[in-house]
């Protein structure tokens, strides 16, 4: 199927969202499409696939004009769109979410299961995957979900896949699982159009790749004749000197010291420290406890023994309430169900941790609380109109940063932060890294977990890398490489 | 999608602002403006006045109601919790306990009453709904175990406890002041205390609130514990104004409150309302009740329309 785009106008009220994009997809190719938060490209996917309307341009479907009026109607003529957030009935088996709304019915409206199984099994093992089929999708990996998406796309004789973000919240094991569907069904003539922020996996996998910003196709290029910084460059717009900041460690006293933490099934005999103004990098695949280790230190789950001590002085901390008070700050992976109240103000989610400072005799004192607020908006340069807005609709990068300054507010000995730059552009990324240093400038001792390997080497002075619940082994920055650190996650040595 | 937003939103926002902080009290002023016309009696001193005192017992309820449906939880046992608390002040003052103190230790109780409800939603994890439904039923089976089923009667006359639920205070029906009173604490508590803000920020996302430090479950129980309070405090007025204490007394007074928060703009799902709004629901379904009394008409079709009133008014902030 080839698929042309070509100076496709969309825009919402007055709010002009492309301003005539052009794109073109070739059989069994994969394509890239790269750009910053709110540059256009899941709008031009919409436009393609009937979600939304074109206001002016042409789509051609294998030279023919072809304009869909809603997603079924794409999906019907192959093009299916696999959104971030999975399309997956979590109570319901995997046979159910794969024939959902497809159900094989015989003539008396009965459901044909065996049929149903055999088809499902046939996709599956041509996906190379072994999911049971009575299997609750709800308990599922993400991995999983996404190949049932997968599946299901090629039960419907997609040609087109379009692909958002999809290694997200993936391991390794999965990604690279995720990688070799791809390839195959490259070799049976299906494209990908495959929308990320992770500039390995684009080159490592994709044909071409086509960069938009502010709502324009910048350039489409093979991917042999490019690289990181010219994809960068145009994606920005301008040179971005370095993705990482250069980190001129002063490191103090040991913040906090872990010792024989212990969970039964989740992690065992976890010791380490971090001092301040150090950053110290959690690295391992995902599932391996890193995440569990941190909502133990910050009391939002138990531990079944093993000891926290926080400078020099051995604590208690059962709840998050004791953690916060104790100056410990924790950015979790999911910004969006529990960092944020998402239909509250900047100014509401901010000072929450903090509330109790604005109200010394019971009453809130607004004005300090304003004040303070504005201070945190101006430091974290937070792109908003107003400290009233809902957070729910800054950009992704925006976002994070208020979860930061929440933090920043309680002025923290020691930050947690769990995939800080997940769902971030390339520009805030770096910010927040800026961020990052600043903070381990005044002496603040911070813990990163990360599942992208070159901002785990790029920001961290010392890496621990977590294998199946475990320590595995600790990297200085200096001898750290990616292959050291996959070797550990995976076991090695 | 998103960008849809960013251009329809503000012009919406600026109506749902307005339609949230005046939709109620536009509705209101609507209902009496009708009233009045139908029957100009509506509007003399003395049926406002009663209007007020009348309105008191389902105001205080559904003040306790709104913290409660703002941390996204509900208390359906606000009307069993009245009946227990009254029987048993009025219990105490058969037994010569000074009527006053009986109040006062009526209150605490219904605290405590709330403070269970609040413990088996924390500690038991347990469905707010269904923790409350069953000890609605509990403490409604407690009040008839207590009274035997029959009404608590010669509460003596004490000139302080009739005045609670009968008197006057500068010519304004004593049930009305309290409500006032306990509306201005309550609104200063929900809009300038990091108490309130706790409060929303439980509804508005409990896991948020959570990592943000907020101790939620000591302050969900703190929640209900208010709510069986307030209840107790509208009991002891009911007691006060009937002079006795009825096994069955608060039946279904739950929903009248339910229904007042709902009508003054509090979402049931949590984080968003105000406790104005909850004092215009309670006048509205107060001056429903006066007003369809004052036209004649019979307290069968009054359910209805106070239902139809109900459903009108949850479309209407459905539309936002």
């Amino acid at each position: 199927m080839r698929i042309t785009m070509e100076n496709i106008y969309k825009a919402f009220g007055t709010n002009q969202v492309l301003t005539g994009v052009n794109f073109e997809l070739v059989d069994g190719e994969v394509h890239a499409l790269m750009g910053e938060n709110g540059a256009g490209k899941s709008t031009m996917m919409n436009v393609l696939t009937g979600l939304h309307a074109r206001d002016k341009g042409t789509i051609t479907i294998d030279g023919k004009e072809t304009y869909f009026k809603n997603p079924k109607e794409a999906e019907q003529s192959g093009i299916t769109f696999i959104h971030q957030e999975l399309n997956i009935w979590p109570d319901m088996t995997v046979l159910e979410n794969l024939f959902i709304g497809k159900e094989l019915k015989n003539s008396f409206g009965l459901l044909k299961v065996t049929e149903m199984k055999a088809l499902a099994k046939k996709q599956f093992d041509r996906l190379a995957v072994s999911i049971p089929l009575d299997k609750e999708a709800g308990n599922c990996s993400v991995g999983e979900q996404q190949m049932i998406e997968i599946a299901k796309a090629l039960m419907t004789e997609a040609k087109v896949i379009i692909m958002d973000e999809p290694t997200a919240a993936l391991t390794e094991r999965e990604i690279s699982k995720l990688f070799d569907v791809i390839s195959s069904l490259k070799k049976a003539g299906v494209s990908i159009v495959y929308i990320s922020h992770r500039m390995e996996e684009i080159f490592s996998i994709c044909d071409r790749i086509t960069v938009m910003r502010d709502g324009k196709t910048v350039d489409t290029k093979a991917i042999p004749e490019t690289n990181f910084d010219e994809v960068v460059r145009k994606m920005v717009g301008r040179e971005l000197t370095d993705r990482f900041p250069n980190r001129n460690p002063n490191l103090g006293e040991t913040v906090l010291q872990v010792k024989g933490l212990t969970k039964k099934g989740q992690f065992e005999d976890v010791n380490f420290s971090v001092r301040a103004g150090e950053i110290v990098g959690v690295s391992g695949l995902m599932g391996a406890g890193r995440t569990e280790i941190m909502r133990a230190i910050f009391g939002l789950d138990g531990f079944d023994h093993g000891e926290i001590w926080l400078e020099g002085e051995k604590v208690t901390i059962k709840t998050p309430d004791q953690a916060v008070k104790a100056g410990i700050g924790f950015i979790t992976e999911d910004r969006k169900d529990e960092g944020l109240i998402l239909d509250f103000s900047i100014r509401d989610n901010m000072v929450l941790p903090t509330l109790y400072s604005f109200a010394p005799k019971g009453i809130i004192n607004e004005k300090s609380e304003i004040d303070f607020v504005n201070m945190l908006i101006k430091r974290l340069t937070v792109k908003t109109e107003s400290p009233d807005i809902a957070v729910g609709k800054l950009s992704g990068g925006n976002q994070q940063k208020v979860v930061i300054a929440k933090w920043v507010g309680i002025g923290p000995k020691l930050l947690i932060l769990d995939e800080p730059t997940r769902g971030v552009d390339v520009g805030a990324k770096r910010e927040i890294y800026d961020l990052m240093n600043e903070l381990t400038d005044r002496g603040v001792a911070i813990i990163m977990v990360s599942s992208e390997l070159p901002e785990v080497l790029g920001m961290s002075d010392r890496i621990l890398v977590v294998h199946e619940g475990k320590i595995n082994g600790e990297l200085l920055k200096e001898n750290a490489t990616q292959e050291k650190i996959m070797t550990m996650a995976t076991g090695g040595q | 999608m998103n960008s849809i937003n960013a251009v329809t939103k503000p012009k919406t926002n600026m109506m749902n602002a307005i339609t949230q902080k005046l939709g109620p009290l536009l509705g209101l002023i609507i209902l009496v403006v009708i009233v009045s016309i139908l029957n100009p009696s509506f509007l003399e001193p003395l049926n406002i006045l009663n209007l007020l005192r009348q309105v008191a017992i389902n105001a205080l309820i559904a003040f306790g109601m709104t913290f409660v449906i703002l941390t996204g939880g509900i208390d359906l046992s606000v009307g069993a919790i009245l009946a227990l608390s009254s029987a048993l002040t009025a219990g105490m003052m058969v037994s010569g306990i000074d009527p006053l103190l009986a109040i006062l230790i009526g209150c605490i109780l219904g605290g405590l009453m709330g403070m269970v409800n609040g413990l088996f939603i924390t500690k038991g994890k347990m469905a707010p709904f269904i923790a409350t439904l069953a000890t609605m039923t509990i403490f409604r089976g407690l009040t008839l175990v207590y009274t035997g089923g029959n009404p608590i009667t010669g509460l003596g006359d004490n000139y302080l406890f009739q005045l609670f639920g009968r008197g006057y205070f500068l010519g304004i029906p004593v049930p009305a002041v309290t409500m006032i009173l306990t509306f201005v604490v309550l609104f200063i508590i929900l809009h300038k205390t990091p108490f309130g803000r706790k409060t929303y920020a439980i509804g508005g996302n409990e896991k948020a609130a959570l990592i943000s430090g907020i101790k939620v479950p000591k302050v969900k129980v703190m929640i209900y514990s208010l709510s069986g309070m307030l209840a107790a405090l509208a009991g002891a007025i009911l007691t006060s104004r009937l002079n006795s204490a009825q096994p069955t007394a608060g039946t279904s007074y739950e929903l009248d409150a339910i229904a007042a928060v709902v009508l003054g703009g509090t979402s049931l799902s949590g984080g968003k309302g105000r406790i104005f709004g909850t004092l215009i629901g309670a006048l509205i379904i107060g001056t429903l009740n006066n007003g369809l009394n004052l036209l004649g008409v019979s307290s069968f079709y009054q359910m209805v329309v106070k239902g139809i009133v109900i459903l009108i008014a949850v479309l209407l902030d459905r539309k936002k």
